[in-house]
């Protein structure tokens, strides 16, 4: 299935989770945060949510800033 | 001296010793950033909320890792949002990338070429933040009545600039910032426009109740030096200020030595 994830396509297999999404990325060690077609998903929700064809993700951190 | 134990600042439902905030961008490198803000002293340093990259290397070190959460105060901002929806939308995904913190900078910037902020844009965004239980600081203009607008919507501090947000021209409007710290009842806090020290020296001797930097501190010649002089104006402003300086006697000298009992 194909996915955008911060503003890219992506390919995925079916039956991912969104934390499985996060694995993938390589942030899960990380302090990140999801949003999934414009709704945050929260911390606790990523391994109950099924990623689904055309999802929109924003995948954040924090980085330097003033 | 200032007791320090007296002399807390607290903005929101959190209290601080420093009155220095900064921020965490332009640094050559991590270690450079940890070594200026340990040198500063500060205690509240603000991050930017940005895409991770995809398919990083889990090892790959991060600004968390040198400035952690558990020994400062995260201040997430939204710097680069024009409007009110992608401020509030970056400030949602930074309260859940840090397990809940409430405490926020909202800046709603109007013009790519001056980042001067967009006021109407920032009252409506600081309206939905702050019923949504944020504790906002507020950076803004230095428009008295739209600081006093954004004091009662319930913003925990007023930041308005001093000039241009990395300019470096220092504090260009002092009679306005005054107008601002005597009418407000929460912390104001000059953010932006600061080049050096004897500038954030002044905004404390007006009264503020604090200084925001990133630039003056992060694009010095030695960022960590300059550090140690901005935490060290900060403390010299802030005593001149509870110290309450003489009046100014103008075109009128007073000498400092005795004018009788001269050799004749």
């Amino acid at each position: 299935m194909k996915i955008w994830v911060n503003g890219e396509i992506k390919n995925f297999e079916e039956n991912l989770t969104v934390y499985n999404l996060v694995e993938e990325i390589g942030v899960v060690s990380k302090k990140f945060a999801v949003e999934c077609n414009g709704e945050i998903i929260p911390k606790s929700n990523l391994k109950d949510t099924l990623v689904k064809e055309g999802d929109k993700f924003e995948i954040v951190g924090a980085v330097g800033g003033g | 001296m200032v007791d320090s134990t007296s002399d807390k600042f607290i903005v929101g439902s959190r209290e601080f010793n420093s009155r220095l905030l900064v921020g965490t961008g332009k640094y050559k490198d991590f270690q450079e950033t940890k070594d200026a803000i340990t040198e500063s002293g500060a205690e509240i340093v603000t991050v930017a909320i940005r895409r991770t990259n995809i398919g990083q290397n889990a090892d790959e070190p991060s600004l968390i890792d040198f400035i952690p959460p558990s020994d400062f105060t995260y201040l997430p901002n939204t710097a680069g949002c024009f409007n009110a929806e992608d401020s509030i939308r970056t400030l949602r995904l930074a309260r859940e990338l840090l397990d809940g913190h409430n405490l926020v900078k909202l800046e709603v910037l109007g013009d790519k070429e001056t980042l001067y902020p967009n006021v109407i844009e920032t009252i409506e965004a600081a309206k939905v933040l702050v019923k949504d239980g944020f504790e906002v600081m507020v950076y803004t203009s230095d428009d008295p009545i739209v600081a006093k607008m954004l004091e009662d919507i319930g913003c925990v501090a007023i930041m308005p600039l001093a000039s241009l947000i990395g300019s470096g021209m220092g504090i260009l409007n002092p009679w306005n910032l005054e107008i601002i710290i005597k009418n407000s009842s929460v912390p104001v806090i000059v953010d932006a426009g600061v080049g050096t020290a004897s500038d954030a020296s002044i905004a404390m001797e007006l009264g503020c109740d604090g200084v925001l930097m990133n630039t003056a501190i992060a694009e010095a010649k030695n960022p960590i030096m300059m550090a140690g002089a901005m935490r060290k104006a900060i403390e010299a402003g802030r005593e001149a200020y509870l110290a309450g300086r003489m009046n100014k006697k103008l075109y009128q000298a007073d000498p400092s030595s005795p004018t009788s009992g001269l050799i004749k």
